[in-house]
């Protein structure tokens, strides 16, 4: 049926593998960037400075209604002309970082608003700077309502590291491609990278999960 | 030195009270919650409100531990304005910073006890010490265990909350509370969220720091008998104001005021 031939899926192996190990981290990397600067833009909404809740609040819009292969495009190619140089990679994690962080700040700011009224008003009561109620009482019991949010981002941006093929990185996506031109031969390149796209999404699915799971005992909130 | 809205600036002398309530008006709204509300409570005084609900008697209590904004008119603690602080010599409305550092004379004690879940009955308590006071982790163990102790609840230091019944989180959540060593103490409804046979520890928890601490205490309760045996004055709240207030058996035995009565034999038939 198809002209599968092995021989070549085999020698092609080491080159996806090597861009799976660059996909891994330029979604882990950008991960690391959305996870904290979206925490920082769920709190800056909730701060009492109107000036910084609106400004906050109308970038995230904006960040969320415009596509993440334009913010790709526009750090990477409009950046340089305001003196913002950057390379494929660091480019690509910047907008990956920022489109998440934006999408990420709505998963903690659900799991913030979770969290009861008194406990805040407990947190005041003990005296608490703003830090400290965030760090020690806020957070902690907003972490595990946001948990299935923040991993389900985490599955997506892995399967949108493609989008940085566009600019040059040398991600699954790009290199199969590359391959394939190289070759002629696009079958076995293509299947390997969904394969491999499968066999990382699956496993990281039920791994939240387990992970949701021991946060909640952890915490004593089961 | 009064400023210019005729409030002192500090108030001194022997017979400065605890805390102090002049003028306070609370609003949401359209809705007046306080009403040019007048209240001294002297240093040691445990002092009950009581009233029907909508009466305000909560908000004195939240307006006291700042949970609330001020519309009107000043709070002093300990003879220092809490809710205003001086500038030059007028009183503005305090900002973040004056309130952190008067705050630290008033703890509170909520209907829902609002204990952090994520953390054990000790944790709980040693909570604020550590990151607020800045004690050190064992001095703070050890006030906490006290506290626990005295509260009875030291079996179930490393139990968290969710494990734990209504009075016994209560009761954690009153260690928790005297862990910050206050001036003054606030109750709000402690009682009214637990199972009528588990009220009795938390009563008698309170009880106890009445006969042997030289705690203020302003205790919101439903629990009139309550009110009765332990407090020195009881106010009866109405509309936003104190309609009558005094000794409990003057109050209770001898109330002067219609509304008073009325209330009284309404709760009275209640039970």
């Amino acid at each position: 049926m198809f002209d599968w031939k092995w021989d070549f899926a085999w020698e092609i192996l080491p080159r996806l593998i090597t861009a799976t190990g660059n996909t891994l981290l330029a979604a882990g990397a950008g991960y690391a960037i959305a996870l904290v600067l979206g925490l920082f833009l769920a709190i800056a909404q909730r701060t009492p400075y109107r000036g910084v809740t609106f400004v906050v609040r109308e970038l995230v819009e904006f960040i969320r209604s415009t596509p993440l292969l334009l913010q790709i495009f526009f750090i990477f190619y409009v950046g340089p002309q305001i003196g913002i140089r950057l390379s494929p990679w660091m480019s690509g994690m910047m907008a990956i970082g920022l489109h998440y962080a934006c999408y990420l700040s709505e998963v903690y700011r659900g799991g913030i608003d979770s969290v009861p009224k008194g406990q805040w008003e407990a947190a005041i009561a003990l005296n608490m700077t703003a830090v400290q109620k965030y760090r020690r009482v806020i957070i902690p019991q907003a972490i595990p309502s946001a948990l299935a949010g923040m991993g389900n981002y985490l599955v997506g941006i892995f399967k949108d590291t493609p989008m940085l093929s566009v600019i040059g990185v040398a991600e699954l996506i790009h290199t199969a491609n590359a391959i394939g031109s190289e070759h002629y031969r696009f079958l076995e390149p293509f299947t390997m990278v969904g394969i491999i796209f499968l066999a990382i999404s699956l496993p990281a699915a039920g791994l939240i999960r387990l992970v949701e799971g021991r946060v909640r005992r952890k915490l004593g909130l089961n | 030195m009064l400023d210019k809205s005729g409030f002192p600036i500090e108030l001194s002398g022997a017979n400065t009270p605890m805390v102090s309530f002049r003028k306070v008006r609370k609003s949401y709204g359209s809705l007046t919650v306080l009403d040019d509300l007048d209240l001294d409570i002297n240093a040691g005084e445990m002092v009950s409100i009581i009233g029907p609900s909508g009466s305000g008697k909560t908000t004195v209590l939240r307006m006291l531990m700042t949970l609330e904004q001020i519309n009107g008119g000043v709070i002093y603690v300990d003879g220092k304005p809490l809710t205003h602080m001086p500038k030059g010599n007028q009183l503005v409305l305090a900002n973040e910073r004056h309130l952190r550092s008067r705050r630290a004379d008033i703890g509170m004690c909520f209907q829902h006890f609002n204990l952090f879940p994520h953390m054990t009955a000790l944790e709980n308590c040693m909570e604020g010490p550590v990151q607020v006071l800045g004690l050190p982790k064992a001095e703070a163990r050890d006030r906490s265990e006290e506290l626990l102790e005295l509260v009875g609840m030291i079996a179930k230091k490393d139990q968290h909350p969710s494990r734990l019944s209504g009075g016994q989180q209560q009761r954690v959540a009153i260690a928790r509370a005297l862990a910050m060593r206050p001036k003054v103490m606030l109750f709000d409804e402690v009682t009214s969220a637990l199972d009528p046979e588990v009220i009795g520890e938390v009563t008698n928890v309170i009880r106890g720091l009445v006969s042997e601490h030289n705690l203020t205490m302003l205790m919101v309760t439903h629990q009139m008998g309550f009110a009765r045996d332990i407090s020195d004055r009881v106010c009866f709240f109405y509309g936003g104001k104190i309609e009558e207030q005094g000794h409990p058996s003057e109050l209770f035995g001898t109330p002067q005021r219609q509304r008073t009565q009325q209330f009284l034999s309404a709760v009275s038939e209640a039970v």
